[in-house]
């Protein structure tokens, strides 16, 4: 049944969207850790 | 302790493909509403696993504002073991007053989770670690909630032909949705000195909401009747197995994202602590 | 005791006069509640029997509605004078001052509930069918509800962006059982079905106004510190 496959993409998108915009504020951190090393 | 992490990112993998098999492939279909009602393995655990994080942050909140002065926090043990007591008995003693859905068991489970997490995160979590573990289960929760609220009409369209109804628990988890969202909100727009002490306080009107949200609605729907998702009644016990497997799974995924999650909260705090301080420290920069 | 209600009484009455003489939030709410209920007429037929039905919720959504106006400026006059500091400052319990903001829009929002009472009955051509004397409690109940949370998190947005936006947004969602609640209740007393009673919405109503009015005076001085 499609609405099953629908709901499993559906749930999965959804995880994997948050994932991807906890790794895109963890290597701007990253970023910004690596300046204040170089400051220091 | 980061060795850990990728390890228990495969092992959680590994459980949720074998989850997923369980779900797809071994469980038993359903007679009325055929292959469906398998988002149920889905749709279910995601939900336990949402109210499980909001507890956590009333939790969270609670301690962040009880533990700015000893005394109240000393005042606050002995108010939680008391609920916890009483939570356990009330099942007993009010015997006729459960409503309906709600079993002796669960309230028990309920009471001793209550008692047993509130000390477990006093002692693995100082005070402003609170407030990190607040923010993180209630981002990591409204990421779940919102996965219910996505297959939950996903179900209902084929089973019961309507994408939506205002039945109690699909009205209530949106309620609870929305205040956890205003939750984030608030967190996001304050000014940083007082988001943590604001954000519990908001918590804690949002967890105290949620027992009002759930009889107002239930009364709303005995009122006006209408289908209930997801009925109630027995479960197959092979059925009951693999939800709990995928139960089981999504709880060491939520547990990671949590902990990444976490982390990075962490590092941030430290980051904008050391800004801040480099900025005191360099009188060049402060002359403009 | 006397100190604390001393205090609260003091600034009721200071807040009351200057709105009496002012007059910005009662006229902005009672242009509002008028806008609400006209442009609601356009969407229902106001004078079809199902009106009774619908009559309910459009009232309390046009008094939430307006309500939202009174809040947002509630603590706008305090921060202005940099009274709000001073009031930090002094030994007096904040509660004191909460329960004075807290009466003060229960006045107002109570002074624009009665002026548009007797304009939603004209319009929508209401007629109480079931135990009016009961619209009182829900009334005083229903109002309190809004008013107790509103002038809490209308403190707890005053610092943060989009503060005017910040407080329905925090408010409604919490709100929403004691909106159901007022909704529900008033429907059954307009209708007046002899086999459907208020008394349940009636209770959970007082309920609610008694965990919130706790919870936000054990939580006001927090939120008033918190700097």
């Amino acid at each position: 049944m499609t609405f099953l496959y629908a709901a499993y993409a559906a749930t999965w998108t959804i995880h994997i969207v948050y994932l991807f915009t906890l790794a895109r504020r963890y290597s701007r951190l990253k970023k910004e850790v690596d300046e204040l090393s170089k400051k220091i | 302790m980061k060795r850990a992490f990728p390890i228990l990112g495969l092992l959680t993998a590994g459980l949720l493909s074998y989850a997923l098999y369980q779900a797809l492939v071994v469980a038993p279909t359903e007679q009325t509403m055929g292959d469906v009602q398998r988002i149920f393995y889905y749709h279910v655990p995601s939900a336990w696993t949402a109210f499980l994080l909001f507890f956590l942050n009333f939790l969270a909140s609670i301690q962040y504002l009880v533990r700015r002065d000893p005394k109240s926090d000393k005042v606050a043990n002995w108010v939680v073991i008391a609920l916890g007591v009483l939570t356990c008995a009330a099942p007993y003693v009010f015997r006729g007053l459960l409503p309906p859905g709600v079993y002796p068991s669960s309230v028990v489970t309920t009471g001793i989770a209550f008692v047993g997490l509130y000390f477990l995160i006093h002692k693995l979590f100082s005070e402003q670690q609170t407030d990190m573990l607040a923010l993180t289960t209630a981002e990591v929760g409204v990421v779940f909630c919102t996965v219910v609220l996505v297959t939950g009409p996903l179900w209902a369209r084929p089973v019961w032909g309507i994408w939506w109804t205002w039945d109690v628990r699909l009205t209530s988890t949106l309620v609870l949705w929305l205040i956890y969202v205003s939750y984030l909100v608030l967190r996001r727009f304050s000014s940083s000195g007082q988001t943590p002490v604001l954000a519990a306080a908001l918590a804690v009107f949002g967890a105290l909401d949620v027992p009002l949200v759930y009889f107002s609605i239930w009364f709303f729907r005995t009122q006006h009747p209408q289908p209930v998702i997801g009925g109630g009644g027995s479960i197959d016990p092979r059925m009951l197995r693999v939800l709990l497997i995928n139960w089981l799974a999504f709880l060491c995924f939520a547990f990671l994202v949590c902990w990444s999650r976490y982390r990075l909260e962490r590092t941030k705090r430290e980051v904008e602590e050391t800004q801040a301080l480099e900025a005191l420290l360099e009188p060049r920069s402060a002359v403009r | 005791m006397s100190a604390p209600s001393g205090i609260t009484w003091v600034t009721l009455t200071k807040d009351v006069r200057l709105e009496w003489r002012s007059k910005d939030a009662i006229n902005s709410m009672l242009f509002f509640a008028l806008l609400v209920v006209v442009v609601f007429s356009f969407s229902f037929d106001p004078e079809a029997e199902e009106s009774r039905q619908i009559a309910g919720g459009l009232v309390w959504v046009a008094f939430l509605f307006a309500s939202v106006v009174a809040l947002n400026q509630t603590w706008a006059r305090e921060l202005r004078n940099q009274v709000l500091d001073a009031y930090r400052v002094s030994p007096a319990p904040a509660n004191s001052l909460f329960l004075a903001k807290a009466l003060g829009n229960f006045i107002f929002v109570g002074v624009l509930e009665a002026l548009m009472t007797p304009l939603f009955i004209v319009f929508y051509k209401l007629r109480v069918l079931g135990p009016a004397w009961q619209l009182i409690p829900v009334g005083v109940l229903g109002t309190w509800a809004i008013v107790v949370n509103g002038t809490f998190f209308a403190a707890m947005s005053l610092r943060t962006r989009s503060r005017e936006i910040m407080l329905p947004l925090l408010l409604f969602p919490i709100t929403i059982p004691a909106l159901l609640s007022m909704v529900e209740a008033t429907t059954t007393i307009l209708v007046g079905d002899p086999s459907t009673s208020a008394k349940f919405w009636i209770v959970l109503l007082a309920t609610y106004d008694v965990v919130f009015t706790t919870g936000c005076l054990a939580l006001f001085e927090t939120v008033l510190h918190a700097e």
